[in-house]
């Protein structure tokens, strides 16, 4: 019997993740430097870990309200009201999901009918493309360009918007570039959403990551928003708890609600041992969170520097902790480069058209590594580099 | 703090280029005032921090808790300060609470240690008792813990 023809056209259709092949190649190898993971290195705080094991051992290990314990929501509540300038009613206009993929997918599912489409910008996070088409919608991909800091030109947002636009998906800074929207451009799309009566979905997983002494401007910030907006966050990047599977979304209660009466079906609620966590983590992780914050930046400034010195143009990330490096001038294409460069140096990037056509010629290096290992990283990658023809600055 | 010093706090390795790449500030600047930190006793000296299980050195250490009288004009201060000018005695602070000085004294043994704390320590004028508390075993020191976690089965690569 064929259980090929047994699965579904839909995900029949869905290509294998370019991430998973490359993976698997790593996976052969031993004693690779990664630059490739899309995580912190740090463990989570302690404190955190401690306050989910005195959870577990007073025997808290039952559901919770579909939405999640109340305590942690209104600690989001007055979380979000600080870091983002909105407040969402805890009863009714949060919910707490199993990561942010989760709260995305309960997005999309929740707002598209067949055909609807979806904007967001490239190169960007491997899961919208197939979760809005999972969810029934079209995905609408806007390139963004070196040459602009890939940031999202609200002229070609404009230029993307059909009668069948539904939602515009935005992730600001972004994974993989670093990228942060400049306030001028943020604005503008606000109001294209408004002129056009669109659904705005925000995820700020990255907001707490921002560099060089800059502040979180949330897309919330701007008129209009709050009423149209959903937003995605969670604990895994900025309080280092990625294996936790914990995130939230914040949006009007009739959109909430919608996104609920999925997630009570498909999930019912998050691990309530996560959620324990998250409350001491919104409560006391903010010294935590700064100092991670801090060596991240440190490190980005380390292979930015390094990354220029070898003859490679690359942006400056703002935000997050990856670097999306140019290696167009080695003449080879990403996937080439990073075939080679982890045979020939046993590091790992990932090729940048993982996240999008137009990451083509390019690569993802995440600096959330220690700097012992990310020097040496780049050692190898100046070595490699040069072999190829690129001159040093 | 200043962010250099934070950082060479924790780790006195990194050289003044790496100091000044990470913080992104002028190497010129970042070896200056490294120098004037040398030179004001703010730095006052680089160590490195050993693990007493694994570094051959069979010493013991032992917390002594010290009531002293202070004195007028000086407080504290004279007597402490004489106390910290003995080799054997590694950390000196003083005190709130139910002593006045921590005393931390390293010694080739346990009778070594008793030898200072009754032929030096007590019978110094101003000391009103002493109390020792030997120390077992180091869990953490300076920030630094003596069994590193492993850094958990992190995926080699992910979205």
């Amino acid at each position: 019997m064929s259980l090929a023809s047994k699965i579904s056209e839909r995900v029949r259709a869905i290509p294998r993740s370019g991430i998973r092949d490359f993976f698997e190649l790593v996976q052969a190898r031993g004693d690779v430097i990664s630059l490739g993971v899309g995580e912190p290195d740090f463990s989570t705080p302690w404190h955190i870990r401690e306050a989910a094991i005195f959870a577990l051992e007073k025997g808290e290990t039952c559901y919770t309200s579909n939405l999640g314990l109340l305590p942690l929501r209104k600690c989001i509540s007055s979380y979000i009201s600080k870091h983002c300038g909105v407040t969402y009613d805890p009863a009714k206009e949060i919910i707490v999901t199993v990561g942010v993929s989760e709260a995305l997918d309960l997005a999309f599912r929740a707002l598209l009918n067949p055909g609807d489409e979806v904007i967001y910008h490239e190169p960007c996070y491997v899961s919208y493309n197939p979760t809005i088409y999972m969810a029934g919608g079209v995905p609408v991909a806007i390139q963004t360009k070196a040459e602009d800091n890939f940031i999202l030109k609200a002229s070609d947002v404009e230029a993307a918007i059909t009668p069948r636009t539904r939602a515009i998906m935005l992730n600001f800074p972004t994974n993989p570039t670093g990228a942060v929207e400049p306030p001028e451009e943020m604005e503008k799309i606000a109001a294209l959403a408004v002129k056009h009566d669109l659904i705005m979905l925000t995820d700020e997983i990255y907001s707490e990551l921002l560099y060089d002494g800059e502040e979180h401007i949330s897309l919330l910030r701007y008129p209009g928003m709050k009423e149209r907006t959903i937003l995605l966050h969670g604990f895994s990047k900025a309080y280092a708890m990625t294996g936790w599977r914990l995130g939230y979304a914040c949006a009007p209660a009739e959109l909430t609600e919608a996104m609920m009466k999925i997630h009570q079906y498909a999930m019912l609620c998050a691990p309530i041992m996560s959620q324990r966590a998250a409350i001491e983590a919104l409560e006391h992780g903010a010294p935590a969170v700064e100092t991670m914050r801090q060596s991240y930046e440190q490190r980005r400034n380390v292979v930015v520097s390094r990354l220029h010195e070898m003859g490679l143009p690359t942006c400056r990330p703002g935000g997050a902790f990856y670097v999306f490096a140019d290696i167009r001038p080695t003449g080879l294409t990403s996937k080439e480069f990073a075939i080679k460069f982890l045979e020939q140096h046993n590091v790992a990037v990932v090729p940048g058209n993982a996240f999008g056509t137009c990451g083509e010629g390019f690569v993802r290096c995440c600096y959330a590594t220690a700097l012992p290992q990310l020097e040496l990283a780049m050692d190898r990658m100046a070595a490699f580099v040069a072999a190829h023809g690129v001159p040093p600055r | 703090m200043d962010p250099i010093l934070k950082l060479i706090q924790t780790n006195a390795k990194l050289s003044a280029p790496e100091v000044a790449e990470m913080l992104t500030l002028d190497l010129k600047e970042v070896a200056k005032k490294i120098t004037a930190w040398e030179r004001d006793g703010t730095i006052m000296g680089y160590q490195a921090v050993l693990d007493p299980e694994k570094n051959g050195n069979e010493d013991v250490t032992a917390l002594i808790e010290v009531k002293i009288r202070p004195e007028r004009g000086g407080g504290f201060d004279r007597l402490a300060e004489r106390i910290s000018k003995f080799d054997q005695v590694r950390s000196c602070f003083l005190m709130s609470g139910g002593y006045d000085l921590a005393v931390f004294v390293e010694g080739p043994n346990l009778r070594e240690v008793a030898r200072f704390v009754a032929e030096k320590l007590s019978s110094m004028e101003g000391v009103l008792s002493t109390a020792t508390r030997f120390q077992l075993k180091a869990y953490k020191q300076n920030g630094l813990l003596a069994h590193t976690e492993s850094a958990g089965e992190r995926l080699s690569v992910a979205p």
